[in-house]
């Protein structure tokens, strides 16, 4: 017994330090005064001070969080319907389709799903113009819709795993009483599923916020995401600039994802003891 | 007591939800437009189900129907870069001008069979690596003290979150030639030359599986988490060695875990560009690159798309198989 758990002791930790030591090299380095990445020159800030005043990496970090807000947003709401549907509606026609598209752009190579994005929008783009005389500039809403489509399915499979897990008999008592089913999904299933959407909105905005091939077919002239860039800066090599920015986001991220932990799983302690209280009472 | 303090928050949300159902119900048109589409056959349930059906037809299904089309028409000059499949003679008589060209073209040119059959391999080899590294630590996660579990898991999960990209840059400083790990061996003398690793198959391998490990690991954590561990007592009551147990009871029950978790490694790791564009040698022949140089460089957009219907071609297998898996896991929930 003592053996065997030493054994698991030493895979987590040569699994977690090869996980997490590349990320810490990034951390490290990027309080490196030399320009050299890894070649230690003396403790220094300087690199954040360069981030700052860098213009094009300010401006693709913004559009990079507009498209990711609005398409967490958009895919938090498509992803419930969806999910809602996929859970509770039982077997309906089309319903195979229905899953299989929602699962399908997760496993998609992501080089398919974005060059076959842009040839509907090529497509579509000729089409509305010799329809109205309308165009579609790519940018914005072309890299909202594509992310959109990717990260639904993450929302969808968080949802309906969500509803599979609770039992239906809350609606079915409120629909028992005479309420509609809009008040149902709006008084009953959406504060319970609501942690779900929580994560599902987190998750639809860090997807989007790093998103690189997809992006770069989608994308039209004039609009770089964060991605886009970091890509074309590292392409060309290390460079200290990019190690500050890495441990800006390492930051943000960790401290959100450890934010939403502790959230959830308050959340999911309070579920438990009602849900306790409520078999006490019966 | 809790739920009682919290009834009244509760019921001020539902209140202020039911007074905008009211108003709505209250507006003419509303209701109109309701009974409208009743009498059509469109309820709410229609409704819910069709907003994200149409959305997934448009942006999802179609486009590859319009890559399909693509990847039989001819190349040209001009916008868009191709030329159309029908076309219209005097207005009446449709002249069809389907191009199997692109195809051939594929299976002639080595080039494509050979990033073909090297993307199969590469992927197939870093799952392989995936498996060995993720699969014990799947089993020590699982095996964890419930307190432990939770935290660990999280820390499988965090790299997901934060940039891929950023996570493949940090392998260029470790492996450069002055990157951290050839200092490293300089500095304790065990080496004189720096050893190249960058721009070697092996670091595109170290990128794929540092990228994908939390795919192998996460699927089989929650096959192996919900094990019944009474069939293990049994065994090593019957007299079995743990080895023995593990080869014949653990690691069959796992297989739908082991199957799920290779198979969402395998398939994005078959078309993977960044980690061999970043990684590996510049002329790293990986179809997902292939693609990429086709259509942005060569700007040969037929060819780039059959590229694509091939590598979908390929990967059904491996999607097949993944569904599967999931169906039998669930199943396993269920029961």
């Amino acid at each position: 017994m003592k053996q065997s758990s030493t054994f698991r002791i030493s895979v987590l930790v040569f699994g977690f330090a090869f996980l997490y030591i590349p990320i810490l090299s990034l951390i490290v380095y990027s309080f490196n005064k030399s320009r050299l990445v890894t070649v230690w020159g003396g403790f220094s800030t300087q690199w954040y001070g360069r981030l700052f005043e860098n213009r094009q990496i300010l401006d693709a970090a913004w559009l990079s969080v507009k498209i990711a807000a609005t398409n967490a947003t958009g895919a938090v709401i498509l992803g419930t319907l969806a999910g809602l549907a996929l859970a509770r509606f039982g077997k309906f026609r089309g319903r195979t389709l229905l899953s299989g598209m929602t699962t399908a752009p997760l496993v998609m190579p992501e080089v398919i799903t974005g060059l076959s994005l842009l040839m509907l929008f090529v497509v579509l783009d000729s089409a509305l113009k010799q329809a109205f005389g309308w165009s579609l500039e790519r940018g914005f809403s072309t890299i909202t819709i594509a992310h959109i489509t990717l990260t639904l399915a993450y929302v969808t499979i968080i949802v309906q795993a969500r509803l599979s897990t609770l039992d239906d008999s809350l609606e079915e008592a409120a629909m028992d009483l005479g309420a509609r089913p809009a008040k149902i999904f709006f008084v009953i299933t959406l504060p319970i599923i609501a942690p779900a959407l929580v994560s599902g909105w987190l998750l639809a905005f860090t997807i989007s916020l790093d998103d690189l091939v997809i992006t770069s077919f989608v994308s039209g002239p004039g609009a770089s995401t964060l991605p886009m860039v970091i890509f074309s800066k590292v392409r060309m090599g290390v460079s200290p600039d990019i190690n500050a920015l890495a441990t800006i986001i390492v930051l943000l991220v960790t401290l959100g994802v450890i934010a939403a932990g502790i959230f959830l799983a308050r959340q999911e302690k309070r579920r438990q003891r009602d849900m306790q209280m409520a078999a006490a009472a019966k | 007591m809790n739920a009682r303090a919290e009834a009244p928050r509760r019921h001020r949300l539902s209140a202020g939800v039911q007074l905008i159902l009211d108003f709505l119900n209250r507006l003419p048109p509303y209701r109109w437009t309701q009974a409208r589409l009743v009498r059509w056959g469109i309820t709410g349930r229609t409704a819910v189900t069709a907003v994200p059906y149409l959305w997934l037809l448009l942006f999802f299904l179609v486009p590859f129907i319009i890559v399909l089309k693509i990847a039989f028409s001819e190349a040209r000059i001009g916008v868009p870069p191709y030329a159309p499949l029908l076309t219209w003679i005097d207005g009446s008589i449709a002249q069809v001008n389907l191009q199997l060209k692109n195809f051939a073209n594929m299976i002639n040119d080595s080039l494509y069979w050979k990033a073909y059959l090297n993307s199969i391999k590469v992927a197939a080899v870093s799952t392989l690596l995936c498996l060995l590294i993720g699969y014990p630590m799947a089993y020590a996660i699982a095996r964890a003290q419930s307190t432990w579990r939770h935290i660990l898991l999280m820390m499988v999960i965090l790299p997901f979150w934060t940039s891929f990209l950023l996570r493949v840059y940090a392998w260029i400083g470790i492996l450069k030639n002055n990157g951290l790990i050839n200092n490293f061996l300089m500095w304790t003398g065990l080496i004189d030359e720096p050893i190249v690793m960058l721009q070697t198959d092996f670091a595109i391998y170290i990128g794929i599986v540092y990228s994908y490990l939390p795919f192998m690991i996460l699927p089989l954590y929650s096959n192996l988490e919900k094990m019944d561990l009474t069939l293990l007592e049994a065994a090593a009551d019957l007299g079995a060695r743990p080895f023995k147990t593990f080869m014949t009871v653990t690691l069959p029950l796992s297989l739908p875990g082991i199957i799920a978790g290779s198979m969402l490694v395998f398939i994005p790791a078959v078309g993977e560009f960044v980690i061999p564009e970043l990684l590996g040698p510049s002329d790293s022949l990986m179809i997902g690159k292939v693609l990429w140089q086709v259509f942005f460089t060569k700007r040969d957009w037929p060819a780039a798309c059959a590229v694509a219907i091939a590598l979908l071609l390929l990967l059904v297998i491996p999607i097949v198989l993944l569904q599967r898996a999931q169906a039998a896991e669930s199943r396993g929930a269920r029961r």
